[in-house]
């Protein structure tokens, strides 16, 4: 049976892809296939932090009866992360891709210090505190629809 | 397993990491100076104290200053726990280990059992403080993962480490009587395999990966790893203590071959890199992994080939590989990757909307790093061809560790300088009140 940590991981890699791309692109000088691979990357990381924001976080606040603690600074870092998403978008409309790296860098570190946070510590927690409930949890992230359009 | 002692909490202040990152790079040039004051006798043997002040300018005065600073920074993320009252931690660890790192080296030079008295004194309060602070914060992770089992190991062994250190101080403070050449046999080992290279390898499962963007390292290694090399290291310390010599030698051969696979898992993953461009800390990273499998090797073959068994400067080109080619780089390297951050993420959570924060790559251009990392590789090679040949390299050796040391601490003090300008600038627009200042 699949868990949470595992469905859940298989995202952040398919969104590391997505950075990766973007990152490239940029650095290769290509505006336009920076700008697809950008989109494109950040439809896939809303699409999660909604997910997360809306499914799993209230199903762990509820079975842990905590909502003040690893969630929160969860949801707070998300905030981050749009922040600096914001400022590659602003980059990228002005056809900055200098600044646009710049911040690609911090993004990066920003992500995947949250990711070592959830994969190691928060998604093994909802499959332990979950229980019975994991393969509905996963259905639900995996029917969730995609709110913001590409 | 319970959710009460998850933090998933921020970083600590600032000013915690950043003291001991921009304090380390002087110790680089402070060992400069001792290797050009003292000219090219430094190598003629590793007993020279001058020798010993220089290893400790280095393990105490750089390695352990970073790698301690970034410990406090990166427990929250990797572990999970806050360490309390971090300010005060910082400074009780900091202040002790820089003046004992000094202290030390002086005592060593000097050989009087007042300055090594006062060296233990000061090591003691550093260390001791240290190994407190983490440890509770290890024990109460609440999840354990393989980077959590890697720095328990990482952090047992600094103890071991310190603990034969001081006994050894201890000799030569108080005339305390030991085996002096095995104890320090075992201290170098554990220092060296034990806190040292756990520790790179735990953080190693973490960012390798994470910030390359590569395959995780296999699972059964990331758990399996660090307790097997512990449990090596013990086993060796026995039958080095008792003699038993041929069995010590096997179980020798074993852990060199450990680090062996460690350093070429690291090389591996990083071809499989999914990042495309290349990043300056790329190129320190594969040094140092490069560096340790050389290290790996040459200790691996010494003690079954002759010809290096008798040569003197075989325990100098390890010593050189492990301490400046392996350990030197990679945290010199990782500083490249934290400070401009920290730098950038205290600035935005202080000053968002308030006033333009400049990105990573303004705050220290790439160009200076790769510069700086050129010195850095030049130094390396003169450092290793100056053991064989010290008359004649002695001196260009010293000049280009001396260059690399200035280099890496000005790179980083103006990341702080513009942290700082950019701070004040940005309150002085608009006061930031104080419920909306993040820990910062
Ligand atoms: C409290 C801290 C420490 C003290 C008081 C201390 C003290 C000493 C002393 C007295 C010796 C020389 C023994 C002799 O002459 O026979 C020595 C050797 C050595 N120490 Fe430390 N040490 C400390 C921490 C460390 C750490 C953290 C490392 C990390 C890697 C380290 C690495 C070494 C090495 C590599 C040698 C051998 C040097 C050589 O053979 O040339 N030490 N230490």
């Amino acid at each position: 049976m699949t868990t949470i940590t595992e469905f859940l991981v298989a995202e952040h890699r398919a969104c590391d892809d997505g950075f990766a791309a973007a990152e490239d692109a940029a650095h290769a000088g290509d505006l336009a296939r920076c700008r697809a691979n950008f989109q494109q990357f950040l439809a896939a990381m809303e699409h999660h932090f909604q997910k997360e924001e809306a499914m799993l976080f209230p199903a762990f606040e509820q079975a842990t009866g905590n909502a003040m603690g690893p969630t929160r600074v969860m949801r707070l870092e998300h905030q981050q992360m749009r922040e600096t998403l914001a400022e590659m978008s602003g980059a990228l409309a002005g056809g900055d891709l200098e600044n646009f790296l710049g911040q690609a860098e911090a993004l990066l570190i920003l992500m995947q210090q949250h990711n070592i946070k959830e994969e190691q510590m928060l998604y093994p927690m909802c499959d332990r505190f979950l229980g019975g409930a994991v393969g509905s949890v996963i259905q639900a992230l995996r029917d969730f629809p995609a709110g913001g359009s590409p | 397993m319970n959710s009460a002692g998850l933090s998933l909490e921020q970083a600590p202040p600032f000013s915690v990491p950043l003291r001991f990152f921009l304090t380390a790079p002087w110790f680089l040039v402070l060992a400069a100076a001792l290797l050009a004051w003292r000219g090219p006798e430094v190598f003629a043997s590793r007993w020279l104290p001058a020798t010993l002040a220089l290893t400790h300018l280095l393990t105490l005065g750089f390695m352990a200053q970073v790698m301690l600073g970034a410990l406090l920074q990166m427990l929250p993320v990797v572990v999970g726990v806050v360490v309390p009252r971090p300010r005060l931690a910082a400074a009780l660890i900091h202040i002790p280990l820089t003046l004992g790192a000094l202290v030390l080296a002086v005592a060593f030079l000097n050989g009087s059992p007042a300055w090594f008295q006062g060296a233990l004194g000061l090591l003691g309060l550093g260390f001791g403080t240290a190994l407190i602070a983490v440890h509770l914060a290890l024990w109460h992770a609440p999840v354990v993962s393989g980077t959590v089992i890697a720095l328990r190991c990482a952090l047992g062994a600094l103890m071991v480490t310190v603990g034969l250190g001081l006994a050894l101080g201890g000799f030569f403070g108080w005339g305390f009587s030991l085996p002096v050449v095995i104890v320090t046999h075992l201290h170098t080992a554990w220092g060296l395999v034990g806190w040292t290279t756990l520790l790179v390898a735990g953080v190693a499962y973490q960012v390798v990966p994470m910030f390359q963007i590569t395959p995780p390292y296999p699972s059964a290694f990331v758990r399996g790893f660090a307790p097997l090399m512990a449990v090596l290291l013990v086993a060796w310390s026995v039958l080095t203590f008792g003699d038993w010599e041929t069995a010590a030698r096997l179980t020798g051969a074993a852990l060199a071959l450990g680090v062996g696979l460690f350093a070429m898992t690291t090389l591996y993953l990083l071809t499989q890199r999914r990042r495309k461009i290349g990043d300056p800390t790329l190129a320190y990273w594969r040094t140092s992994m490069a560096s340790l499998l050389a290290g790996a090797l040459l200790w691996l073959l010494t003690p079954w080939v002759p010809a290096l068994a008798q040569a003197p400067q075989v325990e100098w080109l390890l010593g050189i590989l492990l301490i400046f080619g392996f350990a030197v780089a990679v945290i010199n390297g990782m500083l490249y990757k934290i400070v401009p951050f920290l730098a950038w993420f205290h600035l935005q959570a202080q000053l968002l909307g308030r006033a333009k924060v400049p990105t990573m790559k303004q705050l220290l251009p790439e160009v200076r790093i790769r510069r700086q990392f050129w010195a850095y590789l030049a130094t390396l090679l003169l450092l290793l061809v100056a053991a064989v040949h010290p008359s004649v390299l002695t001196y260009p050796a010293a000049l280009a560790l001396g260059v690399t040391g200035i280099w890496l601490g000005v790179n980083l003090w103006a990341v702080g300088w513009t942290y700082r300008r950019i701070l004040q600038d940005g309150l002085a627009i608009a006061p930031v009140r104080d419920n909306q200042v993040m820990r910062g």
